[in-house]
């Protein structure tokens, strides 16, 4: 009896001290408990998923690249899916200028500069910076010169170009179409003439209520 | 007529009992320690092909998730960022480094960088990302403080009980939507202001997470 139980507490060290602990860091891929040639089609099953690995296509991947040409009736908002909106989709006028002003299909209000304000802070302040003065936190690392907000250049700039910057990117900056969707980055356009215009603010634009509190007289 | 068994034979049967009940037990301790996900898969960081840090990225830049994972949002499949999502900085900032070479011959070539998936759930079971970051549960409810890691890790067992735990108990986890990224808040009132203001928005975007089987597998 003795020894058959230390047989026992033997094997307990022994699988102990080859297994280890919950929680320890490792490498190779985890053990599956219910392995996938014993329990076919349970965990894994026949069909693919977003951004996994083909082994049917050559490329490798189950996600499709569209075919030239195609566009995706889901994508941009519902009920316009050509997309038939210049304005609103390319920035530019009927006369093929970029337009001066924003898409008459979007309500510029406060809920909207405020998701602009939510997108730029996530795709655009790393370089641009909180105030749009070029001052972002990859400067630091090596980023090259990212032009401020607050220049005539850019204060003068129509709507549509600021947009179609975001759309195509511009010198060594890249596109953010696939980030932003046409409407995010009208709102993203609206935000940065916030910012251009909180740059120009002076003491008469702050409300009489505030003044006071700021020490403004 | 000599015996047939020996005086001692007498406890054997408790013996046998006693072992039996031993190796079951310890069979058992076995079981629910080696084989649940809290050992096999805790723990887990692969050697990715490109040593990327979201202790640097995410941590000390702090660039925010949506920045690379931009369709979480939007989609049920929180996405790997594209090989341009890289090189909209890495095209300037190190843009000779010899560890980014994966990532500027997939952005020529339009091959894709052969991450590694850490995090996965069995294909039965369906989790989607969107559903949960625009409901207010954060980041850091299922992947940890993963600004904080040099190499991610996978930090949380995603056993069904692990889910389970968080949708029978949505208020201790759900937080204000502009703070899902922020993995590092906490109510500044402590637990007791996380269930008040959580269950608050709990009742406010009438979140019922769904507890039958069908919720999660389809």
């Amino acid at each position: 009896m003795r020894y058959a139980l230390l047989v026992l507490a033997f094997l307990a060290v022994l699988a102990v001290s080859l297994l280890g602990f919950r929680g320890a860091t490792f490498v190779k891929p985890p053990i599956d408990v219910f392995p996938e040639w014993a329990f076919p089609g349970m965990k894994r099953q026949p069909k693919y998923k977003p951004q996994a690995e083909s082994k049917f296509f050559a490329d490798g991947r189950t996600d499709r690249p569209l075919p030239p040409g195609v566009v995706a009736s889901s994508y941009g908002p519902a009920g316009q899916p050509l997309r038939d909106d210049d304005h609103l989709y390319a920035g530019k006028t009927a006369t093929g200028a970029w337009a001066p002003g924003f898409p008459a299909a979007l309500a510029i209000d406060r809920t909207f500069i405020k998701r602009g304000q939510e997108r730029y802070v996530i795709y655009c302040q790393p370089c641009h910076g909180a105030l749009g003065d070029g001052q972002g936190i990859t400067k630091a690392y090596g980023m090259g010169a990212t032009p401020t907000y607050h220049d005539d250049r850019l204060r003068q700039m129509p709507a549509g170009e600021i947009y179609n910057t975001i759309t195509h990117g511009k010198n060594t900056m890249l596109s953010y179409a696939d980030k932003l969707a046409p409407d995010e980055r009208w709102a993203v356009v609206a935000y940065v003439r916030a910012l251009q215009r909180a740059q120009q603010g002076t003491p008469a634009d702050v409300p009489a209520a505030q003044q006071k509190e700021l020490g403004i007289k | 007529m000599p015996k047939l068994f020996p005086k001692s034979a007498n406890r054997l049967p408790l013996q046998i009992l006693t072992f039996v009940g031993v190796l079951g037990g310890l069979a058992a301790l076995g079981v629910t320690y080696y084989m649940t996900p809290k050992y096999t898969r805790v723990g887990y960081a692969p050697v990715q092909p490109v040593p990327f840090s979201h202790q640097l990225h995410a941590g000390q830049l702090g660039l925010d998730c949506r920045y690379c994972h931009s369709n979480v949002e939007k989609s049920g499949h929180a996405n790997v960022p594209t090989s341009q999502t890289c090189m909209n900085c890495h095209n300037q900032i190190k843009p000779q480094s010899p560890l980014l070479a994966v990532v500027r011959q997939s952005y020529e070539s339009g091959e894709a960088v052969p991450w590694v998936k850490i995090h996965s759930v069995p294909d039965y079971a369906y989790f989607n990302h969107a559903a949960h970051v625009t409901r207010g549960v954060s980041c850091v409810s299922c992947h940890d403080r993963i600004d904080q890691m040099e190499t991610v890790q996978h930090a949380k067992p995603f056993s069904m009980e692990f889910c389970l735990d968080c949708h029978r108990a949505p208020q201790e986890a759900v937080r204000p939507r502009e703070l899902v990224t922020n993995l590092g808040w906490q109510h500044p009132a402590g637990a007791s202001g996380q269930l008040r203001d959580g269950q608050k928005l709990v009742d406010d975007w009438k979140i019922k997470p769904p507890q039958s089987c069908s919720g999660c597998h389809r």
